[in-house]
């Protein structure tokens, strides 16, 4: 009998909550399911009023796309083909591995530039410089760079996260309190010390900020030139060629089912690197 | 006097602290180049006694803040020259534990990881030994229940006795203490410098309290350094002869009351000079009449 309320002394301890009973009774989870709720009935509505009330009623932009319910009959309908699921898996590869790599290499250059004024002199100019240009500007060029579409565009989505990830780590690194390292270096920090035990703990959330706002640039970019390389047998397919099929086979349906599945892989890479945030910075999460 | 520290040594049964002499010779300092020179702190000489509480109080603004980074090594002076025991101050170290204004604790260390900090870095002490160092001083400053909280689950006054007990696990031979009740509210305040002076009062270390507030500055010290405006020079040194161990009813004494109007009034016209300086036309008048 786990599950009645245990006795201690004269105390009774409310009995622990599974992760589900929490999230159950979680009035700000109701609040959300509400607005999702409501969100797809007017677009329910308003996308059938041209049906009840003739095509004079149409309303503007809802009325011209199809019902969330059509969109759902039209996922049924892909949902048991392997290609729409290759789709996701390529297009996750893709940003996976776009992200990963300006991880590795943007988290030390941005500290290397918040450190060392000397690199931060050499290297600072030519990085702003390049930092404006969007990475779709860069894609002629990487396919001049790479051998394989499927390279060039892995080159494109890395740059569309490395720029972000830089300036985050460079702000983060560079804004900590100076008082952290005063206080350490009277404790006897030397120069390793100050940067594992301080300037790098200090950055963490400037890193989870700027892989945050790289994610989102990195599926933008996978998108984009997704839809420009085609579904060759090279570099083709993902979601982004999902999409541009859908609407060269003038499926409407099928375009918001593409559309909704970007924005659900958005919210699942989003939400994975807030967990791992967490996991990396408990002094982050309060009482 | 002698008398009475010593008995407040021994009656509490602690160790004495090693207390330095802190010497301060013809100190300047300015910022800036030499198109906008700003000069700080200028040729200040002034002696910090061992075992003894020096309050240094000046307006807001004047440069104590510099001072306190130059003894402590984190800037050098212009000129001039500070000694530690006879020897020249070079940069940092373990012997000049500083507690900053508002909190300096690391945020992303417990309280527990805070204050084993300094002796974990150097690993000048042992795992067993340190573990019970840092919980007897926990218990000390009323956070042994806590050490296992963040920094920014604690309140204010918790936040500068932890850092007291980050500073006193380095055993510094000075400690310098930098404004540190500042953002505290009145109450707390008051709790912290006599939970100060009690720490103080038991061990009798070289001791170095920077602030504004001249009721809290009187209340604490032995000598109390009142500061220009800047750039800081010292206006005058006074010796406070309230007895220990002080309770907070002494700052009502006549006695304290002829301190804080010797102090005010050099604080007063220092304060009028920047008011001066600064002033519009149409409050010259005010300025100009003469108060205290």
């Amino acid at each position: 009998m786990t599950d009645v309320a245990q006795t201690s002394g004269t105390y009774t301890l409310p009995r622990r909550r599974s992760k589900l009973e929490k999230l159950i009774q979680n009035v700000s989870f109701w609040r959300g399911v509400t607005a999702i709720a409501v969100f797809l009935g007017m677009w329910e509505v308003g996308s059938r009023i041209d049906e009840w009330f003739g095509e004079a009623y149409t309303v503007p932009f809802v009325g011209l796309i199809p019902p969330p319910s059509a969109v759902f009959l039209a996922w049924l309908e892909i949902a048991p083909s392997a290609g729409y699921w290759m789709s996701w898996v390529e297009s996750f590869k893709r940003v996976l591995a776009g992200f990963i790599v300006a991880m590795i290499v943007g988290i030390p250059f941005g500290l290397a530039l918040a450190v060392n004024k000397y690199f931060r002199a050499l290297f600072f100019p030519p990085f702003e410089i390049l930092r404006p240009i969007p990475p779709l500007a860069w894609v002629p060029a990487s396919l001049i760079f790479w051998p394989t579409n499927e390279m060039s565009i892995a080159f494109v989505t890395f740059l569309g996260a490395f720029f972000t990830v830089v300036i985050n780590v460079l702000g983060g690194a560079r804004t900590i309190d100076i008082r952290y390292l005063r206080a350490a270096q009277s404790m006897g920090a030397n120069q390793w010390d100050l940067f594992s035990k301080i300037i790098l703990p200090g950055t963490l959330p400037s890193i989870f900020t700027g892989a945050a706002v790289g994610m989102g640039i990195t599926w933008e970019v996978v998108l984009a030139a997704e839809m420009i390389s085609g579904g060759g047998t090279q570099g083709g397919g993902g979601l982004g060629f999902f999409i541009w099929n859908s609407y060269m086979g003038g499926s409407l349906e099928q375009i918001i089912v593409g559309m909704i599945s970007i924005g659900i892989a958005g919210y699942l890479s989003s939400s994975t690197i807030r967990a791992v945030g967490e996991w990396f910075m408990p002094w982050k999460r309060m009482f | 006097m002698q008398t009475q520290y010593e008995t407040a040594g021994k009656a509490s049964g602690t160790a004495r602290a090693h207390q330095a002499r802190v010497v301060l010779r013809n100190v300047s300092k300015s910022y800036g180049d030499e198109w906008a020179i700003q000069e700080v702190v200028k040729n200040i000489s002034v002696e910090l006694t061992p075992g003894e509480l020096t309050v240094m109080v000046g307006p807001s603004g004047c440069g104590k803040s510099t001072l306190v980074n130059l003894i402590a090594g984190f800037e050098r002076p212009d000129s001039g020259e500070i000694l530690i025991d006879g020897r020249k101050v070079t940069g940092p170290g373990k012997d000049r534990m500083v507690v900053f204004q508002e909190t300096a604790l690391i945020p992303w260390q417990t309280t527990y990881q805070n204050v084993v900090f300094g002796p974990k870095l150097r690993g000048d002490m042992g795992g067993k030994e340190l573990q019970q160092e840092a919980e007897s001083l926990l218990t000390k400053v009323g956070l042994y229940e806590f050490m296992h909280k963040y920094p920014t689950q604690l309140s204010g006054g918790m936040q500068r006795r932890a850092e007291l007990a980050r500073a006193l696990i380095n055993k510094p031979s000075i400690l310098i203490m930098d404004e540190p009740f500042r953002g505290l509210d009145a109450m707390s305040r008051g709790l912290m410098q006599e939970f100060f002076l009690r720490l103080f009062e038991e061990n009798r270390r070289t001791n170095l309290f920077v602030t504004s507030e001249i009721d809290e500055a009187i209340f604490l010290a032995d000598r109390l350094v009142v500061l220009s405006n800047r750039p800081a020079t010292v206006c005058k040194v006074i010796d406070i002869k309230l007895p220990r161990p002080r309770h907070y009813t002494m700052l009502s004494s006549q006695e304290a009351y002829e301190y804080k109007r010797e102090a005010m009034s050099i604080l007063h016209d220092e304060a009028m000079k920047s008011f001066k300086s600064g002033v519009s036309a149409d409050y010259a008048d005010f300025a100009n009449q003469p108060h205290a």
